[in-house]
């Protein structure tokens, strides 16, 4: 359970996260949605600690983990798949995985379970992982995120770039995990048709501040709404 | 012919001097994007830490073991109390700041052990080796430079390639932002980088110290070698750093022998601009600089 | 009145002729009143002044950091040397100086150009290190580690039978600052001045705009060399004496103590630097005796000073003195209204952002730190 209060966040002068309050139950999964700009990537980097909020609250199952260090946060169970992915290109694929886990030692998830999630990494286990497409390096960087067996789940535009055949893909897959692994998952996205399409709750942010919050089919099916903050 | 054959294995074992100081660099330049041009004064440093141990009655080996961890130590502190401000900073910043302390720590050389070169004694023996009836220039003690280099230069890739802890360091200097989102404690690898760079600085100090001889301003010659080896071989390359220890540690003893040594800086200088001119990211570069 | 002071308002070359007589006339009547031991510290002041003047502005106004400024003073220092025992006269041994150092800084400029950061420290480094041994490889033409003496300069007959030489190489020295004064004060104003500054910010826009990057950094770097050779010219005037030994890395980084405590490209910076290296030594003497320090620790003292001066600066206060005087002008300023102003130039030192949370507070698409993904 993902919980913010009154989460703000400013970048000098400017407020890029408005007094946000949200819950991500476990096993669900939240779309946060608006244009670029409107702070969505701002929200995640606030609840790992990459950026310091000015005031508010991050819990995660009742836990304070507002003003805690970055890796502590992780250690903790949040896991971040960052803007355009996070691949550590001169690592091989291998590397990468195994870093995901490194910290939870015996516990981690075997890349075995990995592999057999995502067999395309299996093939490419030893190359760089600059020679890997789009859709191989967002398969990836979940992967590696899952080896940690985080609680949390964050995801920040996993299907910029991609075709959408491999979106639908991999929004399943989000889906799936989220059921049967147990995940509070927070998803970011500009896609909104395809995250609405998973998700348990949808969020709207606008400069900031949570502007709907709603029932997913709701949202999707409202057009003035999703004109009006989206654009299209 | 001998003086051919004299050059060539002199300049392989100062080369391996000069591959060790470019590995120190091209150790801290990878973990945290910094030129350290304060390594020439650390290692000389270190290098006095363990002519103490040995005039105060201690073994070669002790002198050799209290200079590389009196190295890690330095190596560990400079970074986290002094370089860590810095490492966000302009890159002009961390410039002056290493050579700060680069004037820093030849001053308080200077005023703890004096101006005047000393000498410091070798592992091996320094008579040439006798080949064939003529006495070479190479000596026990220049095989047992060029062996050590290029051991340690072997443990440490085993350490960053096999090792967990390795993999973190390489994250952590690859991509510490996304680092730290998977846990790795970012900046205790960057000081653990430091250390080691500096702990291998110092084992160059301890090296060469027999024939630079000891004092303050004696070892800038091979900070500057070790930096324009490290640019030769490509500053993200360790590799690279002793391929091109080796290649100019060979190119400046044949400037020496066949021109003379007061002409070794320039010469380095020489390679160093030819190197920036042609082949910027150097002989091993992984990657490719920015064009717009 | 107000005409007056539209005109210098407007017109830079008014302005810094103003302020060239006005120093002038205030070092003229200033030196009158000094002992022989203080116009001898003012000369040294001056010539470490122009050195300094260029190097602030290569630093500051192009961004570039040189090291070998050191050995380019040597060039100057050497051609006076040779050319004042062939004979020349004082003003055209100067120029000479100043012109055959900036040609040689014309092709180490133009290599310097290619080259960024720490690869510039890097290469400047080797070249302050190795343009003085050539004095070592040809004894015969640059006296070798003695290196070259020089009669002093005699002060011209109407001055005197008894004017003192020291005050007469304080006012050469002097002269030769104001000339240094007098020219980046303009070209930093100017359209040149502009055109740096640019290409220091932001090379990539510069370049889009169509400013040739190399071109400007050749420039600058030339111009600073020869402020350096007139300098180093100077230095051999006032010395009497040029010889390798004068001129070895520590004087390099001395140099870069002295631009770095008064604030990267401003030229009232570099008067302050000039003084650091002027009454350290001195200071340190003193301390050294009132502690009874030890010989090497007092004589290593000024070293350490310049150390922890580059460090400090880095850590704490990366725009100098200047840069403090100047945030204290600012917001002194509505009260004093306009004028001529202190004389430096807006332009920035480094910038450090604030510390540690600098990391936590970069907006997420200035994200630098993920260099993998391509």
């Amino acid at each position: 359970m993902l919980t913010l209060e009154e989460l703000t966040t400013d970048y000098g002068p400017i407020r890029a996260v408005d007094h946000v309050s949200l819950e991500v139950p476990e096993g669900s999964v939240t779309a946060v949605l608006g244009a670029n700009g409107a702070g969505k990537t701002s929200l995640l980097r606030t609840i790992t600690g990459l950026v310091r909020p000015t005031s508010g609250r991050v819990k995660i199952e009742g836990e304070d983990i507002t003003r805690w260090a970055v890796e502590e946060i992780v250690r903790f169970g949040v896991a971040h798949v960052p803007e355009g992915r996070g691949v550590i290109a001169e690592l091989t694929v291998q590397e990468n995985l195994r870093l995901g886990g490194l910290w939870r030692g015996r516990d981690a998830m075997p890349l075995r379970e990995i592999y057999e999630l995502f067999p395309r990494l299996e093939e490419r286990a030893g190359q760089p992982a600059s020679r890997l497409s789009g859709g191989e390096r967002q398969m990836l960087s979940i992967g590696r995120a899952l080896v940690g067996r985080p609680r949390a789940l964050l995801l920040d535009e996993p299907s910029l770039g991609l075709a959408p055949v491999l979106v639908a893909q991999i929004m399943s897959l989000v889906r799936r995990l989220a059921d049967t692994l147990g995940l509070a998952v927070l998803l970011v996205e500009q896609n909104a048709r395809s995250a609405l399409s998973i998700a348990n709750r949808g969020v709207v942010l606008n400069l900031g501040r949570v502007v709907i919050e709603q029932d997913p089919h709701k949202l999707a099916a409202d057009d003035r709404l999703l004109h009006a903050y989206l654009g299209f | 012919m001998t003086k051919f054959i004299d050059l060539t294995l002199s300049g392989i074992s100062i080369g391996a001097i000069y591959a060790a100081v470019a590995l120190a660099l091209v150790l801290i330049w990878r973990s945290t994007r910094i030129v350290n041009f304060a390594q020439g004064a650390m290692l000389m440093f270190t290098t006095f830490i363990a002519s103490a141990v040995i005039n105060g009655g201690g073994s070669y080996a002790l002198g050799l073991v209290v200079a590389l961890a009196s190295g890690f130590v330095l190596g560990a502190v400079v970074e986290r109390v002094v370089v860590r401000p810095v490492e966000n900073a302009p890159p002009l910043n961390a410039v002056i700041l290493t050579l700060g302390l680069y004037t820093l720590i030849v001053a308080v050389a200077g005023m703890i052990w004096g101006n005047t070169p000393r000498s410091f004694p070798a592992a091996f023996s320094l008579r040439g080796y006798r080949v064939g009836g003529t006495n070479l220039l190479f000596t026990p003690n220049d095989t047992f430079i060029v062996l050590v280099v290029i051991g340690v230069a072997a443990l440490l890739a085993l350490l960053f390639r096999r090792t967990t802890l390795g993999l973190r360091m390489r994250a952590a200097a690859f991509a510490p932002e996304v680092a730290r989102l998977l846990g790795v404690r970012v900046g205790r690898m960057l000081t653990l980088g430091w250390a080691l760079a500096a702990a291998t600085g110092a084992l160059a100090g301890v090296l060469v110290a027999p024939s630079v001889f000891l004092g303050p301003n004696n070892f800038d010659p091979i900070l500057i070698s070790g930096f324009v080896a490290a640019v030769l071989g490509g500053l993200d390359s360790p590799p690279g750093a002793v391929v091109g220890g080796l290649i100019l540690g060979l190119a400046l003893s044949y400037v020496s022998g066949y021109e003379g040594s007061s002409l070794v800086p320039l010469a380095a200088l020489v390679i160093l601009m030819i190197v920036l001119m042609i082949r910027p990211t150097g002989l091993f570069a992984a990657t490719r600089e920015r064009r717009v | 009145m107000t005409a007056v002071r539209v005109a210098l308002r407007s017109s830079t070359l008014l302005r810094s002729l103003l302020i060239v007589v006005v120093a002038g006339l205030v070092l003229l009547l200033g030196s009158d009143q000094l002992s022989s031991y203080r116009d001898l510290q003012l000369a040294t002041g001056a010539y470490y002044f122009c050195v300094l003047a260029g190097l602030t502005v290569l630093a500051g106004s192009s961004g570039q950091i040189s090291l070998g400024h050191g050995a380019l003073m040597a060039v100057g220092a050497y051609t006076v040397g040779k050319l004042g025992n062939a004979g020349w006269a004082l003003v055209p041994e100067l120029a000479a100086a100043a012109v055959v150092t900036l040609i040689i800084g014309i092709p180490v400029g133009a290599a310097a150009s290619r080259l960024r950061g720490p690869y510039l420290a890097g290469a400047t480094l080797a070249f302050a290190v190795g343009l003085p041994a050539l004095a070592d490889r040809f004894p015969t033409a640059f006296g070798g580690e003695n290196g070259l003496t020089l009669n002093p300069p005699t002060p011209p007959a109407s001055l005197g039978v008894n004017f003192p030489l020291e005050r007469w190489q304080a006012w050469i020295a002097c002269a030769g600052a104001l000339v240094v004064v007098f020219v980046f004060y303009n070209l930093t104003r100017s359209g040149v001045g502009r055109a740096l500054r640019a290409v220091r910010d932001d090379e990539i826009a510069a370049s889009l705009a169509g400013l040739r990057i190399g071109r400007w950094h050749t420039l600058a770097f030339t111009l600073s060399a020869a402020a350096a050779g007139l300098g180093g010219g100077l230095l051999a005037v006032v010395t009497g004496t040029v010889a390798p030994g004068a001129f070895p890395l520590q004087l390099s980084l001395m140099l870069l103590a002295g631009v770095v405590i008064g604030g990267l490209g401003s030229l009232v910076g570099a008067v302050w630097g000039a003084a650091l290296l002027v009454f350290l030594p001195n200071w340190t003497n003193d301390l050294a005796s009132s502690f009874s320090l030890s010989a090497n620790v007092a004589h290593n003292l000024p070293l350490a000073v310049y150390g922890v001066v580059l460090i400090g600066a880095m850590l704490v206060w990366p725009s100098g003195i200047q840069g403090a005087l100047r945030a204290v002008g600012r917001a002194a300023r509505p009260a004093l209204g306009g004028g001529i102003g202190t004389g430096a130039q807006a332009s920035a030192a480094p910038e450090t952002p604030p510390p540690d949370d600098a990391r936590a507070t970069a907006p997420p698409e200035a994200s630098a730190k993920t260099r993998s993904e391509s």
